[in-house]
């Protein structure tokens, strides 16, 4: 197969599966903008977006401090058990989300083994706290990753240098460690919002689903699908936002990826 | 400032980097540990430092032990190797760090910074990254981000071993030219043993986790204290039981007391000097350092029998 | 932090193996045999394999049309490959249904042949939604590999007489082949637990359409310990299946190593 015949492929297959429905998606909710809009502007939908960012918000906080604390130790630390932490945190990439969901049932649910928080009123799961484990839980390698290489490919040499200039250890962390390794970080913090927006399938199964309280972003689109009856436009409409926030992930991404962040 | 290292030992593993060293360094004096690699020479250059640690012994640094304290408190100037630039930082920032660090008054900072990048001569390149200079930019860098602390002592690691051979030798003696004018204590790793006698006032000659020999270039070069600094340090051929210098071979046309016949098997014109590449009647080679004047008086080609005396020679008992 | 972490991440995990032994061996198999659980655990490892293995084959050209190839616009098709990593799951799925859906204006009826691409309620749905998904792995991780492929190393190839295919075979395909295999096993692993890009399309049919990940969803409110026994079946089957993977890849590489 030529050149020619291999890139005709490449790009007929991409239309096919990735372009083209794409495409059509776009034109969709462009042909009932007043419908897309009053769904995208519903004051449910509204609080979808708001318990989106809020957990959104957190799983990134958590996960960026989480994320290099452990790249730290998995690159420099010298405690046992170090591939160990490599490999579980790499764990949540290969569950399936319905997965996470039912083991967060089944610990914190009244009758889990965490189950005391459900049973004296402070409700984590269908509830909001559930949501925001789940999505910790799902997003948490991505900063480790992009971290990890990172500060493998640096050493400890520029460390070394700042301890014989008179910088204790704390000071080398944050004027040198840090700064080193900032466009990783920023890498990791984008792809782990971006998955952290889009998380479907354990925040279904925990979060209870109830419009206005619970739902999340996601769930609000499969909400709008659900109780479309025929016409789609709603669904796609809240659907097309999130999208756009995905294309302005994959932008982040571009942007990121000459400054070293990513190999 | 002087250093002394005592009775240094270090091990990785099973391996002996270094094996009850000891080493005295004088004040103002300029160092060089020399020998190749796996020798423990960065090793105790590290040690000095404190970015290692002995398994035993102690450093002395200006009559007051540091053994156990951190880097940062040992007022050592490093030089890397590979720079170990801050590479977030411009060539300002770098070169600051030391200063801001101990949270000097910015005027003072500036002035300092300013004249050290004059003396290593990248004034001008101040708002540059490290990334935009060249490798030897950026080692001078490096140097001026040492210097800027003051530091009692300098030590630097193989410093120009990642640089091309011109720039090599033109650090080599810029540095010596700094090295006269600040007169700062210091130590300089290298496996090269040209630029160790080019540059140092005392050489100490690593092997295997020892020294071999302690002293000035010339003494380490002539009298030799075994094999291994013979051989290490210049050229050296085996006859027998004693060792020649290349250019200790005296070459004639006829036999003459004490030598040995030998084939030329190659005439090597190095500009002024020549090689003379030979094989004897067992198959050894050897070869003879003379001038060109010499070789051209001799009319020396390849094939020609001819017989060479060593007129200096060292035996180790 | 190796307890915090086992904390987080093997907790939850224990704790539905656990609860899949709530109703004793017989419990266990009793839901895993029945013929739903069966057919929808089935339907995903087949699903799952027919679309990584799609995935592989189109994902490797794709890479190697972005590498070595060059024409207008490709920086941004380059881009446009991280989408469905970055797009929501539900959202993938409703963009597949835009297209492959109940209003799809691929329609065509010419006299009595009708041909129209909407697949809802269909398996093929799944294994469209399951294409999308799981493109960017194979490609990203095959990419990195091709680039940093010595070119030389064809060129000495072809000098030596060998033509362009046999020149893949031989020295490139052994080359990307580990980079495919990883790009392979995060696929799988992603395709076989996926459920929001096939939760709206498929339609959820019993016996028909109804994937592990939908079954379990819909199992778990009656039948917890039910689920998850079906759960733990799935996590045995991925494992499995990774760790086979896994083990072709060391075999592969097992020249490279000293």
């Amino acid at each position: 197969m030529g050149r020619y015949g291999l890139r005709v492929v490449a790009l007929g297959y991409l239309t096919l599966i990735l372009i083209a429905p794409l495409a059509m998606m776009v034109w969709r909710t462009a042909e009932d903008l007043d419908g897309a809009w009053a769904a995208i502007t519903a004051p449910d939908t509204i609080a979808a977006f708001e318990l989106t960012l809020k957990v959104t918000t957190v799983a990134v906080v958590v996960n960026t401090v989480f994320g290099i604390i452990c790249a730290l130790l998995i690159v420099r630390g010298n405690v046992p058990g170090r591939g160990f932490l490599n490999a579980f945190v790499d764990l949540p990439l290969s569950l399936s989300p319905v997965i996470v969901g039912l083991a967060l049932i089944t610990l914190y649910g009244a009758n889990g083994w965490l189950g005391w928080f459900q049973r004296h009123g402070h409700d984590i799961v269908f509830a909001t706290p559930s949501i925001v484990l789940a999505t910790i839980f799902v997003t948490l390698p991505f900063v480790v990753r992009e971290v990890v290489p990172t500060l493998r490919e640096i050493g400890t040499e520029q460390e070394q240098a700042a301890h014989t200039l008179g910088a204790s250890g704390w000071q080398a962390f944050w004027r040198i460690t840090l700064p080193s390794i900032r466009w990783a970080v920023v890498y990791g913090v984008v792809l782990t919002a971006a998955r952290a927006i889009g998380e479907y399938g354990a925040v279904a199964l925990v979060s209870g689903n109830i419009a206005g309280e619970t739902q999340t972003a996601t769930l609000r689109v499969e909400d709008a699908y659900q109780f479309s009856y025929g016409n789609y436009a709603p669904a796609y409409g809240i659907a097309f936002v999130l999208a756009a926030t995905a294309i302005l992930v994959l932008v982040a991404m571009l942007v990121l990826q000459p400054k070293g962040a990513r190999h | 400032m002087s250093i002394a290292a005592l009775r240094i030992t270090k091990s990785f593993d099973d391996f002996v980097a270094l094996d009850d060293v000891s080493v005295d360094v004088a004040k103002g004096s300029l160092t060089a540990l020399l020998g190749p690699s796996g020798s423990g020479k960065s090793t105790l250059l590290r040690i000095v430092a404190g970015l290692e640690s002995a398994d035993a012994g102690s450093v002395v640094i200006d009559g007051v032990d540091v053994t156990g304290r951190p880097p940062q408190d040992r007022g050592v100037g490093f030089v890397f190797q590979h720079y170990a630039a801050f590479k977030h930082m411009t060539v300002y920032d770098n070169v600051a760090f030391g200063l801001k660090i101990r949270k000097r008054p910015k005027a003072e900072i500036a002035d300092r910074v300013h004249r050290l990048l004059k003396l290593v001569q990248l004034e001008g390149l101040a708002k540059r990254y490290p990334s935009q200079l060249s490798g030897g930019q950026r080692q001078r860098m490096g140097l001026a981000r040492a210097l800027a602390i003051d530091p009692a002592v300098l030590l630097l690691d193989e410093p120009f071993g990642a640089l091309d051979a011109r720039v090599r030798a033109e650090l080599r003696e810029w540095l010596r030219r700094l090295h006269d004018e600040t007169h700062t204590t210091t130590v300089i790793v290298t496996h090269d043993q040209e630029e160790a006698m080019d540059v140092a006032d005392q050489v100490a000659v690593m092997s295997n986790g020892r020294i071999e020999q302690v002293g000035s270039p010339r003494a380490v070069y002539e009298e030799p204290a075994n094999e291994f600094v013979m051989t290490f340090v210049g050229q050296a051929h085996r006859l027998g039981d004693t060792f020649v210098r290349p250019h200790d071979l005296e070459v004639t046309l006829e036999p003459n007391g004490a030598t040995r016949e030998v084939m030329i098997e190659r005439v090597v014109h190095l500009g002024f000097d020549v090689r003379v590449e030979l094989v004897d009647g067992t198959g050894d080679r050897l070869s003879v350092q003379t001038t060109r004047d010499q070789a051209e008086l001799l009319e020396l080609a390849p094939s020609q029998i001819v017989y060479v005396r060593p007129t200096r020679h060292t035996t180790f008992t | 932090m190796t307890t915090f972490l086992l904390v987080v991440v093997v907790l939850p995990i224990a704790a539905v193996v656990w609860k899949s032994t709530g109703n004793g061996w017989s419990g266990f198999w009793e839901v895993v045999s029945s013929p739903q659980a069966v057919a929808a655990l089935k339907l995903s490892v087949i699903s799952a394999t027919l679309a990584v293995l799609t995935t592989a084959v189109f994902g490797t050209i794709i890479a190697w049309v972005l590498v070595r190839d060059s024409f207008a616009g490709k920086s941004l098709v380059n881009a446009i490959i991280d989408l469905p990593f970055a797009l929501p799951t539900i959202v993938a799925g409703l963009v597949i249904m835009a297209l492959y859906g109940p209003r799809t204006p691929l329609d065509v009826t010419i006299g009595s042949f009708h041909f129209d691409a909407d697949i809802t309620f269909t398996r093929t749905a799944i294994y469209v939604a399951l294409l999308f998904v799981t493109l960017p792995f194979v490609v990203r991780t095959v990419q990195p590999v091709l680039i940093e492929l010595d070119r030389e190393l064809e060129d000495a190839a072809r000098s030596l007489g060998a033509s362009g295919f046999t020149t893949f075979r031989r020295i490139v395909l052994p080359a990307i082949l580990p980079g495919v295999l990883s790009g392979v096993a995060m696929a799988f692993a992603r395709a076989i637990g996926e459920i929001g890009a096939i939760v709206l399309i498929a339609g959820n049919l019993p016996f028909k359409t109804e994937a592990a990940s939908i079954h379990l969803f819909y199992r778990i409110e009656q039948d917890p310990e039910g689920a998850a026994a079906v759960a733990v079946v799935l996590l045995a089957i991925s494992f499995g299946v990774l760790l086979g993977i896994g083990a072709v890849r060391w075999h592969v590489t097992r020249h490279e190593r000293g």
